[in-house]
């Protein structure tokens, strides 16, 4: 080994710290791992399938049906079924996304390479983001027209231009995106793996189960406010009642995220590595 | 050039490094010697920004790590050698830290190559041994070319030929110009390695010198005797600020007096000198001694 090793080769770098490369880098982070194909793929398999199944079982039971079910018919929203188990997949990930550099001590390096902090937590959003978000469109569109098909024998299915359904496919990519993005900034604040993952399930899967047990009329006050019930709004085609509207509710779960978002933020900045 | 100055850390009620202050030049191996728990890593910390200090500063050339618009061509860290997603290769790990500062992938590869993981750099670093993860972390901290390396054991758990790889290392990048600072538990591995060296006990300063001063300071010195007429020249060594013991040997162990003064002494009354030795207490007995009284974990008798 010579000396000249150590020292770059020549007109190398004179880089700083911009937003664009902090982007990079955890696109590189995200684009590195296996895990992330592993997750895109059952999440797209899953989506897909589920739709598939419930769709064919769907068109079966529609025969049946009481017609004041029949009236509130939405083909689109059996279609996107699958955002139960995506929900979890992409918040899981993302979850990991952030805990994992904590759980290895990579976050060490992260954070010294990028001492300012919050690039690194905004670079890892916008761009785990992004990636949800074509996920989850792709999954929600091959869902959707993937679960339309078992309806066409009997003339039951809808198009993307009917009324509400663009909004409820599109909807429910976004609200999928939505969780990932809450995993993320549950895992910030948080810092542990089986930490984060708690908090994400228990309050997007079992704060609506624990709600139940409320006297009804508490109930019928808080569930349309919980993150999830107010977030899923987006995701039918009908209102019901006790439920907020589709764009509202969307708003109020983005603004949770966003709160949660914000103070990690400030905790990331605040606390010790 | 790394500053110090009345650097303090408590959590909670434990005062983990306590006003600190010392200053790390450019040009040689500096050493940062003290027992488990005495603070080393915490300063460590908070030299690159890591934890915030609850009193005091951190300076690197000046400013604090975290004013620098690119940290990674000022400092280089090494704090804990598994740094690294198990799932990652090596060769991405570096990729990542690089894409911060646009550093061009042809870097990436000349550390690899510097610190020969050429041929397991694109395997996942959650199988490398701890001597790989080592020298992974060494490319890491060497990837912005910085003019300051904080490295903290770097030589924990590397076999004899890495411990001469990272000892061979850091003199040259020393001897570049660039400011080096080291930890260590080893008084004997820092003598070899470092001239100068910073020794703290429970997070306060013990010392601030060159390895030489350490040595001539801190040593007891003595001279060893051997003679058939050992207690005529214990008589005739005899002074105000001469102590001289046995050992089992027989032999007189002196202090006070210097080998020449012992030698023509025998010389005058015609004594027979089997052996006349400088003894210098080792190193590490020295950087024991001079913190056996701010050891945080000790074993009792
Ligand atoms: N995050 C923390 N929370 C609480 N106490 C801490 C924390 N980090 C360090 N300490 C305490 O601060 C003291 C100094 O620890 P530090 O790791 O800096 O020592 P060290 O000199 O690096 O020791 P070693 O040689 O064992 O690595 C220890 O008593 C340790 O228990
Ligand atoms: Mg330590």
């Amino acid at each position: 080994m010579s000396a000249d090793f150590v020292t770059p080769s020549p007109a190398a770098f004179h880089g700083r710290v911009t937003q664009t490369r902090v982007l990079h880098s955890e696109w590189l982070k995200l684009s590195t791992i296996r895990s992330t194909y592993i997750t895109a793929a059952l999440t797209l398999v899953v989506t897909i399938g589920l739709a598939i199944v419930t769709c064919w079982g769907q068109s079966d039971h529609y025969a049946w049906m009481a017609p004041d079910l029949k009236a509130r018919w939405d083909p689109a929203g059996w279609s996107q079924i699958g955002f139960t188990f995506s929900q979890l997949s992409i918040g899981v990930l993302g979850v990991l996304t952030v805990t994992g550099e904590y759980t290895s001590g990579m976050i060490r390096a992260t954070l010294g390479a990028v001492p300012e902090r919050w690039p690194v937590l905004e670079a890892k959003a916008a761009v785990f983001g992004a990636a949800a978000l074509v996920l989850s469109m792709i999954g929600c569109l091959a869902a959707f027209y993937a679960g339309q098909t078992m309806f066409a024998g009997k003339h039951i299915g809808t198009t993307l231009s009917a009324p509400g359904v663009a909004r409820e496919i599109f909807g429910t990519a976004f609200y999928v995106t939505l969780v990932g993005l809450f995993g993320i900034a549950l895992g910030a604040l948080v810092r542990s793996t089986p930490g984060g993952i708690s908090c994400l399930l228990g309050i997007i899967t079992i704060l609506p189960l624990v709600a139940r047990g409320l006297p009804e009329n508490w109930y019928n006050a808080l569930a349309p406010y919980l993150p999830s019930n107010a977030g899923t709004d987006i995701t039918r085609l009908y209102h019901t009642p006790h439920t907020l509207y589709p764009w509202p509710g969307f708003g109020l779960f983005a603004l949770y995220v966003a709160g949660t978002f914000a103070v990690a933020t400030v905790l990331l900045k605040r606390r010790d590595a | 050039m790394l500053e110090a100055s009345a650097l303090t850390k408590r959590y909670g009620d434990k005062t983990a490094v306590d006003h600190l202050t010392f200053s790390v030049r450019p040009g040689i191996v500096t050493g940062f010697l003290g027992p488990n728990g005495a603070g080393k890593s915490t300063t460590m910390r908070m030299l690159i920004g890591l934890d915030l200090p609850t009193e005091g500063r951190a300076t690197v050339r000046g400013r604090s790590y975290a004013d620098h618009p690119a940290p990674l061509h000022e400092v280089g860290a090494m704090l804990q050698a598994r740094a690294v997603h198990p799932g990652r290769s090596a060769r991405d790990h570096l990729r990542t830290l690089a894409a911060t500062h646009g550093i061009p992938s042809r870097r990436v590869d000349e550390v690899i190559d510097l610190v020969g993981l050429r041929s397991v750099a694109t395997r996942r670093a959650g199988g490398f041994s701890l001597g790989m993860a080592q020298r992974l972390g060494v490319a890491a901290a060497l990837l912005g070319d910085p003019a300051t390396l904080i490295l903290d054991e770097p030589v924990n758990g590397l076999d004899p030929e890495g411990v001469l790889w990272i000892r061979t290392l850091l003199k040259r990048l020393a001897a570049e110009g660039r400011t080096v600072f080291v930890s260590s538990h080893l008084m004997s591995e820092m003598a070899l390695t470092a001239e100068h060296l910073v020794i703290i006990g429970r997070g306060r300063l013990l010392a601030d010198c060159s390895v030489a001063d350490f040595t001539r300071s801190a040593a007891k010195n003595t001279v060893r005797a051997r003679t058939p007429d050992a207690e005529l020249l214990r008589t005739r060594l005899a002074g105000p600020d001469v102590t001289i013991t046995g050992d089992d040997t027989g032999d007189l162990i002196v202090s006070g007096r210097t080998a020449e003064q012992i030698g023509r002494i025998a010389a005058g009354l015609g004594i027979v000198l089997y052996q006349l030795t400088d003894q210098v207490a080792s190193l590490e007995e020295a950087f024991m001694e001079q913190t056996k009284d701010a050891t945080e974990y000790q074993a009792v008798a």
